[in-house]
């Protein structure tokens, strides 16, 4: 029964196309959102999306459709305003990063449920779907959806591939990259950039509430398992890219299950497990390491007392 | 012999917003000489090398680089000058070894796009012997002690192969071994004619360690040979005086 629902689910063009979608996106934020948490920038990640969804509703009610580009640009816009005040805000006047960023997520994320609701209420059969940006409903891609992510995507990682040896250089000691004669401001730009236009890919599929998480979470998991950016990066994809088409198959097996969440506690799993169970890193792997040494440590001291008493 | 020189920085000033950090600094820096910069937390120590760095732009001054028999700007010569920062202001859970690290050191010469090759992984393994960090090459970041990892930016800098070393704070903090190892290395520099520029903080062994003395106390007080500069009258000066500089002119 539940294999035939699958074969089923698995044949399906739809479902073909929104798991392209998702796994691609997941793959894609994985990557990008290493670079995101090892230049300590999640939050900002969280404030971006946040702030993104007035944005979604005002370019909805200027082009009167829910062709994703226009949605998506006014995603962008609100969303570089809400970061560009939280920099600021935290550098100008006395309030701290931290009081900055949560406030004006929250604002902006507020104004956005308020426009969002108020589209809601009107008496245009267009907008039916379009809150699905606060949870994500993959099954509202469209095969032209998916194309943009893929070509998008494309370029991405083209761009980390070309500035692989920049790109490491700048999330580990930025201040040393100045000295060697790269444009700090040029990489900055390029990485924040990526990192932006990640963040907005992953709107519709997952959500403005859960996207960050898709951005961190892969990171953090593959971090467990290697000490190599080489390998840290490749794995996080895998994992974001797993993630993505697990979370969409919950999402399309059960009844009007969103995918942001699926997609996210999916990941989590993986977050969890490898927090405990990766070698070296991993929470249980330490613990044994720590028993070992005092063990060890014990029989020292013992030696030490037999040979004293000799 | 007539002493050349690698840095001469004249009238300059900086602040950040409206508060002066630095006041009229003047000060040349002598070519294959190893100067150390000395005064109180505040002085305005790392500051002057920022704004050697062109990290921070001053209000007012210049800053002349001598890499040649001419001086220069510093975009000219940015490949001619090392920096070595405090270690603390980088994270060292980051995913990488050392050989990556000290690899990072060639990157200004292969500029935009190219990847180390066996020529630069050479290079850095041999700063490393330098650094006395051969095993370690493959070592995860961070598992190394702190003299480690002061050692393995010293050798990141020495992988620049670069006319003028400047370093912050590199004996904050690390185990003796090192702080020898260090010193040692620097020495040598200064030897094959380097220049090599050090903010320290440790007056005790200024005198063992230095030949040039640059007293700051957001002034430049007093600088020239250890020898005949580093006084307890310049010490005394250069810590005790509680001064609001420009303030008054800031407002």
């Amino acid at each position: 029964m539940m294999w035939n629902q699958m074969t089923l689910l698995f044949n399906d063009y739809t479902f073909q196309i929104v798991a392209l979608g998702t796994g691609f996106l997941g793959f894609l934020s994985g990557v990008i959102g290493t670079y995101a948490t090892l230049k300590k920038e999640s939050l900002l990640g969280d404030a971006l999306s946040h702030s993104a969804l007035p944005g979604i509703g005002i370019g909805f009610l200027i082009i009167q459709s829910k062709e994703l580009v226009g949605l998506l640009i006014g995603a962008t816009i609100s969303g570089l305003v809400a970061t560009a005040i939280i920099q600021l805000m935290s550098k100008k006047s006395s309030v701290k990063f931290d009081s900055a960023l949560s406030l004006v997520l929250s604002s902006f994320f507020g104004l956005g449920l308020v426009i969002m609701t108020h589209i809601q209420g009107r008496p245009n059969a267009q907008q039916a779907g379009l809150d699905s940006f606060i949870f994500g409903q993959a099954s509202a891609m469209l095969v032209r959806d998916v194309r943009l992510i893929a070509i998008i995507g494309m370029i991405i990682l083209l761009i980390v591939i070309v500035f692989w040896k920049e790109f490491k250089l700048f999330s580990f000691d930025p201040d040393f990259g100045r000295t060697l004669g790269f444009s700090g401001k040029f990489i900055e730009f390029i990485m924040s950039t990526v990192i932006v236009l990640t963040i907005i890919l992953g709107l519709e599929s997952v959500g403005v509430i859960l996207v960050s998480a898709l951005l961190i979470g892969p990171s953090v998991a593959a971090r467990q398992w290697s000490n190599k950016l080489g390998i840290v990066l490749p794995l996080a994809g895998a994992i974001g890219f797993i993630s993505g088409i697990l979370g969409t198959i919950i999402s399309s097996v059960g009844n009007r299950i969103p995918t942001g969440p699926s997609i996210v506690v999916v990941l989590s799993i993986f977050v969890i497990g490898s927090l405990f169970f990766s070698p070296e890193r991993g929470i249980i792997a330490k613990r044994s390491t720590y028993k070992k040494q005092r063990k060890y440590f014990r029989k020292q001291i013992e030696l030490l007392e037999e040979e004293h008493e000799k | 012999m007539e002493e050349q020189k690698a840095i001469k920085i004249h009238q300059l000033t900086v602040a950040y917003d409206a508060k002066p950090v630095l006041w009229n600094a003047s000060v040349t820096f002598k070519k294959g000489k190893l100067t150390a910069i000395v005064g109180p937390n505040g002085a305005g120590k790392s500051t002057l090398l920022k704004t050697i760095l062109d990290f921070i732009k001053p209000v007012t001054g210049q800053i002349e680089y001598f890499v040649g028999k001419q001086s220069s700007e510093y975009k000219e010569i940015k490949n001619h000058i090392a920096y070595v920062p405090q270690n603390s202001t980088v994270d060292w859970d980051f995913p990488a070894t050392v050989l990556d690290v000290v690899l990072m050191g060639r990157y200004g010469h292969l500029g935009w796009f190219k990847r180390p090759r066996k020529k630069d992984k050479d290079i850095a393994k041999e700063m490393l012997a330098k650094v006395g960090m051969t095993t370690f090459f493959n070592r995860q970041i961070s598992q190394l002690s702190g003299g480690q990892r002061q050692r393995v930016f010293l050798a990141r800098a020495l992988a620049q192969e670069a006319d003028i070393y400047i370093l912050d704070e590199p004996l904050a903090g690390v185990d003796m071994k090192t702080e020898r190892i260090i010193m040692d290395l620097l020495k040598e520099l200064t030897k094959e004619n380097k220049t090599v520029i050090v903010v320290h903080h440790d007056l005790q062994t200024v005198e063992a360690y230095f030949d040039e003395v640059v007293f700051i106390n957001q002034e430049v007080l007093n600088n020239g040979p250890v020898s005949s500069t580093f006084t307890k009258g310049n010490i005394d000066e250069t810590y005790r005086q509680d001064r609001n500089l420009g303030e008054e002119e800031g407002e």
